[in-house]
């Protein structure tokens, strides 16, 4: 199966096979107006199988998101057609309003206004906390 | 300015230090008995705590200070919806420390990060209770003479009893400790506290349901209530109640100098017999928390005896 290439986009390689899905609805991308496609289970040389997202708009990425599910992943920034940016992410250290705490004693259920903030308490782990009632967030 | 939201915010060398000057209290009332002249402290206790209300309220009355506030949300502007970041805010005009208990967990923290003089978490949910361990800890230090070396047996609720994770964080950082985990299969201490500060620390742990044939090892023995208000389904409750009560007899093969200990309010989980008993500690905690808030209030405002 073939997609085309774009000139002007963005692209989310190298993601995880299983894992695009969940960066295509963290980044809000079946509410925008371009053409988004979202591979699933590409063959890969280097990882058997993998995901990809092509956004046909260079629009602004929350890296924090990706970065958060799948911090192998890879975004490709392209114009005119061209390789302008290949940006490799790593783990954030904090997540705002990415996920939202399931804890129903947290403060955050009562204040619908209150930032849902998560910090990353274990690196090996990957172990996301809510800073207001240490809950761990389930990946 | 400092709060005070997790008794890990406060290090070992600043337990030692709050420690100190509530023995120096103890020893020299009369020597703190008008330093917080001028100074109001404001209990915002959004669920009732009487016990925990009162005790800040006694430290801040002994420290010559002054208190205001309200004991529980429907007499605050909490009832007309307002949050605890404005409510805060607003505090902060009229006093200069707050105590706060939430029954929602981080509500302390939301209200540290918008205040404008220190917070101090006076208990959220079944989160953290910083200052009910800082009694805990006096009191284990003046029955002992040292928070190092020994054996801490901690019964019933270990699941949702906050003060019960905040003790072990505390103690984690001592030497020497060694824990035995004694509660029913369903509330039995979860595996984050296990893994992130008991394994992680190296402080060797065993569980057992069976109190009786634990109770001759421990140096330290801390009991806690099976609380209702956890609980979302009421059966659970009540079939697990009265999974440990501790009287008379379970105390045969115990140390002669074993630290009874209860946070308090106890329901039937310690037998009346007990309290006669010289190991029953539990009300001396009461008056430890209140010289421990006495020092915590003295440390967040920056206030120290002259000497």
């Amino acid at each position: 199966m073939r997609v085309d290439g774009i000139q002007n986009g963005i692209v989310i390689d190298h993601i995880t096979a299983g894992k695009g899905m969940k960066i295509y609805d963290l980044l809000g991308l079946k509410d925008k107006e371009y053409s988004v496609a979202l591979m699933i289970n590409v063959v890969s040389n280097k990882m058997g199988r993998k995901d990809i997202i092509k956004i046909d708009s260079v629009m602004p990425i929350d890296y924090d998101v990706i970065g958060y599910v799948d911090p192998g992943a890879t975004v490709n920034t392209i114009k005119d057609g061209k390789l302008v940016d290949k940006a490799a992410l790593k783990l954030p250290k904090k997540l705002v309003n990415v996920i939202r705490c399931k804890n129903p004693r947290c403060i955050s259920s009562q204040e619908q206004e209150l930032d849902q903030i998560f910090k990353l308490t274990d690196e090996g782990q990957q172990i996301y906390r809510c800073i207001y009632c240490e809950t761990a967030a389930k990946q | 300015m400092r709060s005070l939201n997790n008794i890990l915010e406060l290090s070992v060398e600043e337990i030692d230090e709050l420690i100190k000057t509530a023995l120096d209290i103890i020893e020299n009332p009369g020597s703190y008995s008008e330093i917080c002249k001028g100074k109001k402290l404001a209990t915002l206790f959004f669920e009732p705590s009487t016990r925990t209300r009162l005790s800040f309220e006694a430290a801040m009355m002994e420290l010559g200070g002054n208190v205001l506030g309200f004991s529980e949300a429907t007499s605050s502007s909490a009832s007309k919806g307002e949050s605890v970041a404005d409510t805060s805010r607003v505090v902060s005009c009229y006093a200069d420390i707050i105590a706060m208990r939430h029954p929602k967990e981080g509500a302390p923290y939301v209200a540290s990060l918008n205040a404008t003089v220190p917070v101090i978490n006076a208990g959220d949910g079944g989160h953290n209770h910083p200052t009910q361990t800082l009694a805990d800890l006096l009191t284990i230090y003046r029955e002992r003479g040292s928070l190092n070396n020994m054996t801490v047996g901690f019964c019933g609720d270990l699941k949702f009893g906050r003060t019960v994770h905040s003790l072990i964080q505390a103690l984690s950082r001592y030497t020497g400790i060694k824990v035995v985990l004694i509660s029913p299969e369903e509330l039995k201490l979860p595996s984050y506290v296990k893994k992130d500060t008991l394994s992680a620390n190296n402080i060797p742990y065993e569980q057992t349901t069976d109190l009786e044939s634990s109770i001759s090892q421990l140096d330290i023995l801390y009991m806690t209530r099976v609380q209702k208000e956890r609980f979302f389904n009421e059966e659970d409750y009540l079939r697990l109640k009265d999974s440990y009560i501790l009287d008379p007899d379970k105390l045969v093969t115990a140390k002669k100098d074993l630290v009874i200990m209860h946070p308090l309010p106890r329901v039937n989980e310690i037998s009346v017999a007990i309290d006669a008993d010289p190991r029953a500690h539990y009300f001396d905690q009461v008056l430890n928390g209140k010289y421990m808030r006495m020092a915590l209030i003295l440390m967040l405002l920056g206030l120290k005896r002259e000497v």
